[in-house]
């Protein structure tokens, strides 16, 4: 369908944060280029700068280097031919339908008798109509991102950005409403020219768009495209398209490496400091047990996320998280467990813990941590201390998060604890020695 | 009983204890206070206070009077609000200036500014010209400080995602303010409000019954009927006095304030629906009136009007806003208003410096004491709001009955029943000591005890089920589980509670009453002596002392408690 005129161009794109004197990349040199009639899905996993970078080509939000080109000329401001579908719909909660969607008129001095027609013609197609007058908090979830979709439509956008917009929804409406938009866009019956969508989803991904871009993150970059020539509408079941979905997990899989590379340098060392993936040991744990019932204990990775009913993105971090640990490798979009992992899965509880702690002792960030401890006074030191110490590495939200995974998985191993009152992080054993 | 999580104050967002901002504002504060004390100089010595009629006819007339100038100042606070919020909340640089003015000036206790605002507009205008505006602009100061640092959070507060799709949407500053800061912003401001205008009571009362020495500033209004009433013992004129105060208090509650909250139901966040929204029968009454649909119709072309022509005159900018270039007027005006600023201190310093030790011996003395009264009414507060508050907040048999009778006594403002108190206590041993002590006391206990019934009604019930199945009691039961999740409302309670007292010194310490002049060691009575006396550079030296130990105390005591509170107690 794409007549291959340029609508929308990122050039070197950057986006750098500062925090105090460090920087950090969200997002290093995205080139992109969107043409009439495609529809791109940009795929990856939470972090790697899909959002920033949507809000980046709308005008949203300026880079720290780079141009945005819309139909050849810089962009100023934020692009009057683009529109967003949000997440969270951002409805304003205390206007009807009917008047969030007229809203978006009025704000372009579109003229109540125009304006009027138009509005209801729009929820009417979404299949809303009686509901004019709701407000948003009587509708369900489904209903309200029909609402965003509706005033999305009423500016009649030539670029339609979708920012994850069924993630907040339930399987089932979520379903209906990508059928709905699909056909809404196949028949050709809106104005729209190009529709890019942001999604962690990859069955999503592949189910909807003419052409998937995929990212990774640290540093949010462009690793991979991939083009979708299959027509609409695509059966899921069919080999065509499990064998697309089985390659882009692969792609974002990655490939269990050497050990030293798998883990990383510690902070203050050459080389890049590892993240933690966020993960509950609760959860790895079920995938791991699972994986062991498999017939060669081993599976594809797509096929989890049907199996334990998690999406995508859940399931990258939980197989992220144990490989990093050495329970599974990873080849080829295949999750494989290793013989620890099996010992693991099949360990009493008072086992688990103590497998778990001699694996995570390996990880520079939990040896770097119990360094400090071992030379602090008490062997115990005050989060914010180590809060500081890991800003230096990651920017301060993720160095939060990386603190609270640390703390988690430690208590979990019984290696450290933290005491809410003092705020402080302590060695469980002070006797302990760290393995150097 | 959602109604008081409403009130809790904002979160605290600035860091460290001191900034140089705070040095800056207390200066900014010595130098207007000097000015004041400059101008006071020629403040006639002896002023002419009104008649004040005590027949009940002329009540309708007092309480018109009251309300009225509770409405100028009223609205002079919510434009002040408007400008002031938005600069703070869009503009960054400003936002570091006018953050830390807004903290120091909410804590500084503003009646012991009354004795120098009072006599320098008297010195310059006609005398019943400067009570007026003085009463306006003290009501001012006591109304909008909440109301802006309110309309501020909201502002900042607005979800990313509406900000995000208003400028996908293009709305323009109108639109932006009608459709997303306004509805946003509104029910906060309607609290915050209520609660200006319960202070301003206080303050305007206080205002209307200000005499020292040979100096009347009395103006016709309740606070001065109610005064005069005192003073010449008539029973009868001061329960129709309190009548109409509380009648007008109520009729402003049930007409104005309850139908604006029902109203403004529609325009909360959640994303559900609530189970106990406010209703008010006058809000229904108008709500579903031929008329106010009538009207409705009328109106409605017209403000589609207004929005299309402003959409079109100024549609949103197409980009964002630039750094602003370096800007010579507004440098030059600033390096003028520093050396301004600089020389204002410096003369104050003069003054001040001119004060013999002896009296800076008094001040120290003065504020010591009332220290001890302020914390001493602060207990007695604590000692029984605590144990009724969660009577009323755990029990909704009690509440029901009680809640009224609290909120109908608590919305008397203390200064307005200061005087007829005195009539009581006035020959008893101890007098003024104990009196003072009073005022304040009915000055603060109300935030204190409606604070805890907030923090008692929002005890999770899991909590009070869990705490009586492992057989918690008595003290037991206190210690692990009412204190500690009262914790952070009997800190807020206890920080509004304290300020009140402080203010309260001022009218509380000094008392000119039925021809006899009545004083008690303390740094209240100091200010309003100084101001009957004319001397002037103590009531400097006073009026700062206060200031600054008030700013002191919430900084080094309060605020830490308050952070703890946050950080341990808040159950969330």
């Amino acid at each position: 369908m794409s007549n291959g005129t340029p609508l929308l161009e990122l050039k070197h794109i950057h986006q750098i944060y500062t925090s105090g004197t460090r920087k950090f990349t969200a997002v290093e040199d995205v080139n992109l280029t969107v043409s009439e009639g495609e529809y791109v899905a940009l795929l990856g996993p939470s972090g790697c700068g899909k959002s920033t970078l949507l809000r980046i080509l709308t005008g949203l939000q300026k880079p720290s280097e780079g141009q945005v080109l819309y139909r050849g000329q810089a962009l100023q401001g934020v692009n009057p031919h683009a529109t967003i579908v949000f997440q969270t719909f951002a409805l304003f909660p205390w206007l009807t339908v009917l008047e969030n969607v007229e809203l978006a008129l009025k704000a372009r001095g579109v003229p109540a008798g125009v304006r009027l027609p138009r509005a209801l013609d729009l929820i009417d197609r979404v299949g809303l109509d009686g509901f004019e007058n709701a407000y948003p908090r009587e509708l369900s979830g489904g209903m309200r991102q029909k609402v965003g979709f509706a005033r999305a439509m009423a500016v009649e956008p030539e670029l339609l950005c979708l920012d994850e917009p069924f993630s907040a929804l339930d399987v089932l409406s979520a379903e209906s409403l990508r059928g709905e938009l699909l056909e809404l866009w196949t028949s050709g019956n809106i104005p729209t020219k190009a529709i890019l969508m942001v999604s962690h989803n990859i069955e999503e991904a592949v189910f909807m768009a003419d052409r998937i871009v995929i990212m990774d993150k640290e540093p949010g970059r462009i690793i991979a495209e991939m083009k979708v020539p299959l027509p609409h509408p695509r059966p899921r079941q069919s080999d065509e398209f499990r064998a697309l979905i089985d390659e882009v997990y692969a792609l974002l899989a990655g490939q269990t490496k050497s050990e030293v590379e798998e883990l990383g340098a510690a902070p203050g060392e050459a080389g890049r400091v590892r993240r933690l993936p966020d993960v509950h040991i609760g959860d790895l744990t079920g995938l791991l047990e699972h994986l062991a019932e498999k017939p060669g204990d081993q599976a594809d990775i797509y096929r989890l996320t049907e199996e334990l009913t998690l999406d995508s993105d859940h399931v990258l971090r939980l197989s992220e998280a144990a490989e990093l640990l050495g329970f599974v490798t990873i080849a080829k979009g295949d999750i494989q467990l290793t013989p620890l992992g099996e010992t693991f899965a099949e360990a009493s509880i008072l086992a688990r813990k103590e497998i778990f702690a001699t694996r995570i002792r390996r990880l520079p960030l939990v040896r770097w941590l119990m360094g400090m401890l071992q030379r602090a006074e008490k062997h115990a030191l005050k989060d914010e201390v180590v809060k500081m110490a890991l800003q230096l590495e990651f920017p301060p939200d993720e160095a939060e998060k990386q603190l609270d995974t640390l703390i988690h998985w430690g208590r979990y191993a019984e290696i450290f604890s933290y005491d809410d009152g003092s705020e402080e992080i302590f060695l469980e054993n002070a006797s302990e020695k760290v393995a150097v | 009983m959602g109604l008081f999580e409403n009130i809790l104050p904002p979160k605290e967002r600035m860091q460290r204890l001191f900034t140089w901002g705070d040095a800056v504002v207390l200066l900014l504060i010595a130098v207007l206070l000097y000015s004041g004390v400059r101008l006071a100089f020629n403040a006639p010595a002896e002023i002419q206070g009104p008649a004040i009629r005590l027949e009940p006819r002329a009540l309708p007339w007092y309480a018109l009077l009251s309300v009225g100038r509770m409405t100028a100042a009223y609205l002079l606070s919510v434009l002040f609000t408007i400008f002031y919020g938005r600069a703070a909340a869009y503009n960054r640089r400003a936002e570091r200036i006018l953050m830390p003015l807004l903290d120091v000036l909410q804590s500084v206790p503003i009646l012991s500014f009354l004795p120098v605002v009072l006599l320098s507009l008297s010195a310059i205008l006609p005398q019943a010209v400067a009570a007026e505006l003085a009463s306006i602009v003290l009501i001012f100061t006591s109304q909008a400080w909440n109301l802006t640092f309110g309309w501020y959070q909201s502002l900042t507060t607005i979800p990313v995602e509406l900000r995000e799709a208003s400028s996908i949407f293009r709305l323009n500053t109108w639109l932006r303010f009608k459709r997303l800061e306004f509805p946003y912003g509104t029910i906060s401001f309607i609290w915050n409000s209520m609660m200006s205008w319960a202070g301003g009571w206080f303050f305007l009362m206080a205002a209307e019954i200000f005499t020292v020495g040979e100096r009347d500033f009395r103006l016709p209004g309740l606070g001065a009927y109610l005064q005069e009433a005192a003073n010449q013992g008539d029973t009868r004129a001061i329960l129709s006095g309190l009548a109409a105060l509380i009648l007008t208090i109520i009729a402003l509650d049930q007409f104005v304030w309850r139908p604006l909250l029902a109203w403004s139901d529609r325009f909360k966040v959640e994303m559900v629906e609530s189970d106990q929204p406010p209703t008010s029968w006058f809000y229904d009454l108008l709500h579903n009136s031929a008329l106010s649909n009538a009207l409705g119709r009328l109106f409605a072309p017209l403000t589609e009007r207004l929005d299309l022509w402003l959409v079109r005159r100024s549609p949103m900018r197409a980009t964002d806003e630039e750094a602003p270039k370096r800007n010579w007027p507004i440098l030059l005006l600033s390096a003028a208003l520093a050396a301004l600023l600089l020389y204002g201190g410096l003369r104050a310093a003069h003054m001040l410096a001119s004060l013999p030790a002896a009296q800076w011996g008094r001040i120290l003395v003065g504020v010591l004491v009332t220290l001890l009264r302020v914390a001493v009414s602060l207990l007695i507060a604590l000692a029984w709001t605590i144990p009724v508050g969660v009577a009323i907040g755990t029990n909704r048999r009690v509440a029901a009955v009680l809640q009224p009778i609290v909120q109908v006594t608590a919305s008397v403002p203390a200064t307005a029943i200061f005087p007829v108190f005195l009539l009581l206590v006035v020959n008893l041993a101890g007098g003024l000591d104990v009196a003072a002590i009073f005022l304040m006391l009915m000055g603060t206990q109300w935030y204190l005890l409606f604070n805890i019934i907030a923090g008692a009604s929002a005890i999770p019930q899991d909590l009070k089920y869990t705490s009586a199945l492992m057989g918690l009691k008595g003290w037991a039961r206190w210690r692990t589980l009412l204190l500690p999740a009262l914790f952070p409302y009997i800190v807020t309670g206890a920080i509004t509670a304290s300020g009140g007292a402080w203010n309260a010194s001022i009218v509380a310490e000094y008392v000119e009453f039925s021809g006899q002049t009545l004083f008690t060691t303390g740094v209240g009575s100091l200010i309003s002596q100084s101001t009957a006396g004319g001397d002037y550079p103590l009531l400097l030296a006073a009026t700062l002392s206060m200031v600054l130990t008030v700013v002191l105390i919430n900084r080094l005591f309060w605020r830490p408690l308050y952070r703890l509170a946050e950080e341990k107690y808040r159950m969330e």
